[in-house]
Order: C-alpha cells, then sequence, then structure tokens
C-alpha cells in the first residue's frame, strides 16, 4: 500500500477543496448567526447561492473589455491551482514540490491584481474606489505575511510548505515564542486579506466601508458565482496554510490512501474551530476606519518581526 | 525534561512581557492601557514564579506574589480609580505616529539583543535567553514616556520601565535580594499615591494632564 496513485491523491484533494469552500464558509456564518442568537440559514447556504448565481444570466456593462470577463476565470483557476499545491490532506503530493510558500504568495497577488484591474475595468467609482483600498491593504499584509512565514520556515529549514509541515510533524513538541508572534501575526493578516471584520465586513454593501464587495460589484451571473466561489476558496486556502504552518498535526505524510479517513477527520476538527475562531474575533468588533488599517497591519508586521528576532535570540 | 519546558514557558512569558510592552505603546485608551499593565504584571509574575520553582530560588515566590498584588491589582486599581475621577477616557495623539513607534520599538529590540549578546553568551543561568527581553522592556517603557504627551501614561510607561528592571533582575541573577524588591515594591506603592496627588496638582494648575504645557517656567508678564 505504498504510494497509490499520487494523481488521485492530487485530484481528490483539490476536488475537497472546491466542495468545501463553500460549507466552510457556511459554518462560519452559522457559527455567527448563533451566536447573535439568531437562527442561521444552514450549512448549504452558499452552495444554494452559487447555484442561483450559476443559472441566472449575465449583465456586462457595454465598456466591459476582456479583462472584465477573463478576470473570473483567472482568479478562481489561480485559486484552484493553490488548492492543489497547499498540502492540505499529505505532504507528499505531487505539485507541492512545485512551488514553495513564496509562489503562493505571489499567485495570491497575481489573483488580486486581476480582481484590481477588474474592478477599475467598467469605470465605475465603487470600482475604482475598492481597487485602490484593496491594493493599499495589499501592500501592507504582503510584506507582514512574508516575514510571517520566514520566521516558520527558519524553524522549518525550508520555504516548502510541505517540508516545514513534515519538520513540524516529526520533530518533538516544542514552545516557541517565535511561532506565537507568527500565528498572532498571521491571524491579523488572515483578517485583512480574506477581507473580515475588522478590515472589511464581508455582509454589506455600504458604499463608503465595502472593499471586496466593490471590486465585484458590477459582476453578476456566472462570472459574480466563480468571483464568490474563488472568495471562499481564498478563505479556504488561507486556512488550510496557517494549519500547516502552526497546527500540521494530523496531516498524513504519506501518499497513502488508507489513511485518508483519519486526515479528513483532523481536518474537520481542525477548520471547525478555525471558523469558530473567525466567529469569536468578528463577533465582538466593529469594523475600523480605513485610516486605521495600516496600523492594525503594521502591528501584523511588528509581531511577524519580533517573532523572526526571538527566533534568534530566546531559542 | 521538566527544566527543559519550564524554561519554553518562561520564554513564551517574556514573549508575552515584551508583547504587552508594545500593546503599552500603541494603545490610545486609558482603560485597556491599564488592563495591558495589569497582564504585563501577571505574565511577570507567573514568569518570576517559574523561574523560583526551577531554580530553587524560594524567595523569588514572595517576589512573585508581591508582584502580582501590586502590580496587577493595587496599583492598576488606583490608576483606574484616578483616570476615573479625572476623567481620563483617551491619550492625545503622541508626538510621533503610531507606525513610526513600533518601527523604533523593533529598532530599540534589535538594539537590546545586540546589547546583551555578552551577557548571554557568558551566563549558565537558564533564564539567559531572556534578558535581552528584559532589557527591551524597559527602553520600551522608555520610549513610551518619550512619546506620550499625558502625565497619566508616562506613568504608566515608568512603571512599565519598572516591570522591565525587575525582570532583568530575576532573568540575569535570579532576582535581587528580598530586601531590595520589597523596599522596591514599597517605593512604587508610594508612588502611586504620590502620582495621584501630581495629577491633581497639574490638573489644577493647568487645566489638564498635557505635559506640553509645564514646557514653559515663567508666567506670562502681563
Amino acid at each position: 500500500m505504498t504510494q497509490t496513485f499520487p494523481m488521485v491523491f492530487e485530484l481528490l484533494q483539490v476536488v475537497l477543496v472546491l466542495a468545501l469552500a463553500p460549507a466552510f464558509i457556511g459554518w462560519i456564518r452559522m457559527l455567527r448567526c448563533w451566536l447573535r442568537g439568531r437562527t442561521s440559514a444552514g450549512l448549504l447556504q452558499p452552495y444554494r447561492d452559487l447555484s442561483k448565481l450559476f443559472s441566472k444570466d449575465m449583465v456586462l456593462a457595454d465598456n466591459a473589455s476582456w479583462i472584465f470577463r477573463f478576470s473570473p476565470y483567472l482568479v478562481f483557476g489561480v485559486m484552484v491551482l493553490m488548492a492543489g499545491i497547499i498540502p492540505i490532506l499529505s505532504t507528499e503530493l505531487l505539485l507541492t514540490a512545485t512551488a514553495d510558500v513564496i509562489v503562493l504568495v505571489a499567485l495570491f497577488a497575481i489573483a488580486r491584481f486581476f480582481l484590481a484591474l477588474a474592478g477599475m475595468d467598467v469605470g465605475t467609482a465603487f470600482g475604482g474606489m475598492g481597487s485602490s483600498r484593496e491594493m493599499m491593504v495589499a501592500s501592507l499584509a504582503e510584506p507582514a505575511i512574508l516575514m510571517a512565514i520566514f520566521t516558520v520556515s527558519l524553524i522549518g529549514q525550508s520555504t516548502s510548505l510541505s517540508e516545514i509541515g513534515k519538520v513540524l510533524i516529526d520533530g518533538e513538541f516544542v514552545l516557541r515564542p517565535s511561532m506565537a508572534f507568527a500565528l498572532l501575526a498571521f491571524i491579523l493578516i488572515f483578517l485583512a486579506e480574506t477581507g473580515r471584520i475588522p478590515v472589511d465586513n464581508p455582509v454589506t454593501h455600504l458604499e463608503l466601508t465595502m472593499i471586496h464587495e466593490a471590486m465585484i460589484l458590477e459582476y453578476s451571473g456566472r462570472h459574480l458565482a466563480l468571483m464568490e466561489w474563488a472568495h471562499m476558496i481564498k478563505i479556504f486556502n488561507f486556512a488550510a496554510i496557517g494549519i500547516v504552518l502552526f497546527f500540521p498535526w494530523g496531516i498524513s505524510t504519506s501518499a497513502d490512501l488508507a489513511q485518508i479517513p483519519i486526515t479528513l477527520v483532523f481536518l474537520a476538527v481542525k477548520l471547525g474551530l478555525v471558523g469558530l475562531g473567525m466567529a469569536l474575533v468578528e463577533l465582538p468588533l466593529a469594523k475600523m476606519r480605513l485610516f486605521r488599517v495600516p496600523e492594525f497591519l503594521g502591528a501584523a508586521f511588528l509581531f511577524a518581526t519580533l517573532g523572526m528576532l526571538s527566533y534568534f535570540t530566546m531559542e | 525534561m521538566l527544566l527543559q519546558h519550564a524554561a519554553q514557558i518562561n520564554s513564551i512569558m517574556a514573549a508575552m512581557v515584551l508583547l504587552t510592552g508594545f500593546g503599552l505603546l500603541v494603545q490610545r485608551r486609558m482603560n485597556a492601557l491599564l488592563h495591558l499593565f495589569a497582564w504585563q504584571g501577571l505574565f511577570l509574575s507567573l514568569s518570576t514564579a517559574l523561574v523560583g520553582l526551577t531554580a530553587g530560588v524560594h524567595h523569588l515566590y514572595i517576589s512573585a506574589v508581591l508582584t502580582l498584588t501590586l502590580k496587577v491589582i493595587l496599583i492598576p486599581y488606583i490608576l483606574l480609580q484616578l483616570a476615573r475621577r479625572l476623567h481620563i477616557r483617551k491619550e492625545a495623539e503622541p508626538l510621533v505616529n503610531i507606525p513610526t513607534t513600533m518601527l523604533i520599538g523593533i529598532g530599540l529590540v534589535i538594539l537590546s539583543y545586540w546589547l546583551t549578546s555578552p551577557i548571554r553568551e557568558l551566563s549558565t543561568l537558564v533564564t539567559r535567553s531572556t534578558i535581552a527581553t528584559a532589557l527591551a522592556t524597559v527602553m520600551l517603557g522608555l520610549l513610551m514616556m518619550i512619546v506620550r504627551r499625558k502625565a497619566m501614561t508616562q506613568v504608566i510607561g515608568f512603571l512599565a520601565m519598572e516591570n522591565g528592571l525587575f525582570f532583568a533582575a530575576t532573568s540575569a541573577t535570579y532576582g535581587m535580594p528580598l530586601v531590595v524588591e520589597l523596599g522596591v515594591a514599597l517605593d512604587l506603592l508610594i508612588a502611586a499615591f504620590i502620582f495621584g496627588i501630581f495629577f491633581f496638582q497639574i490638573r489644577t494648575t493647568f487645566d489638564s494632564l498635557d505635559v506640553s504645557s509645564m514646557v514653559r517656567l515663567k508666567e506670562d508678564r502681563e
């Protein structure tokens, strides 16, 4: 039972992410509703939303260029590619060897670049506003996330996610201040990059504050469905990166199909906890003013830098 | 085995002390500031107790309890009452904006790591790796006293500096003699009271706790 069909594994993981990402979002929404004492729409609501959008007609603005039509497919494609690269089920996937974590950050950047272009393409005020805000957040978040990841890759002695995961799983468990700092930084960036409270509010279309929603405001039908789905996969991917970097225990270290059930159980528990954490973080917070976001991400950069420093000095 | 884990937990505590130090540096609201200060004291006290346990130095337990009662409960409580009475909710804009302060803070942390690296090479204690953090906490407190305008926040900066010194003593030499620590603790308590009186004096004289109005030494002539 060794090394059974790595391709099967790879495909399984991609399909799993595609299928699970809306459920993950549904889970977060469900928790938020419960914590607020509301009735939730259920775990499956995102699927219903997506299928509704897919069956609807598209309305394209007259002056929409090819960028506008091309972006949803590109953004979606990049996210699916990332879902194949991040070691979610096993560290022995085919694609994990092709790209390390720096490439992953760059892939996020490509998706974001086209998203911002698409936001500006039609020429409405909101799209441009959303794009400029998104780029501001991104320009501050990117150095911070690289610093946070470098801190962990110092411990793992590699920038490849699967290598880092393997080192952490196989090595003895050590409490490290640097990891704690990096985790803190990662959580802050996670909230900023995935457009959650307190940086962006995913449930409103308030024109003064929205970031992500402003960029995809002109999309409809199939395109909007792809954008929404891509965003869900992005959140899932980010959570998966966090799991590999900080809590990789439970990810199988061999390409063995027999280990899949136990890996799936671990994955479900961890994602459930991540969702709970996100809901608990978002609940008591209000969205902050846009001009406070640099401070927020500055703090993330600070934590990441402190993490790197404490790796050299305290360990 | 226990020793190794204790050292790990101690470095986590050191990291938390440093983190709360940075929190103090950037926080604007007075309530949150005092809570952060109390947290810093709590981590400090835990770390002290832990060092006492691993090193078998029992008077450190007394210091830990002293820290807990004074810096976690009593002083934050007194300052909180003062802040309520003086109606201080928010700090005025600091002299240097917050992202810059953070960068300076990182610079200070690097500097203190560099300064203490020779000591770290020489020392044989379990706690040697936290000396740099302690020095950094002192420097962050100092920085806070420099960049903030209000007397109240400067006092918190001062107290945070004292936390750092205490931490440095614990990590460099397993704590000062108990007599000295008792003396310092008493001094701090008295200082907290005296600061209170000063706050009221400053406010009645200048109508605010902003110390920048104290730059002028002479009264206007007319």
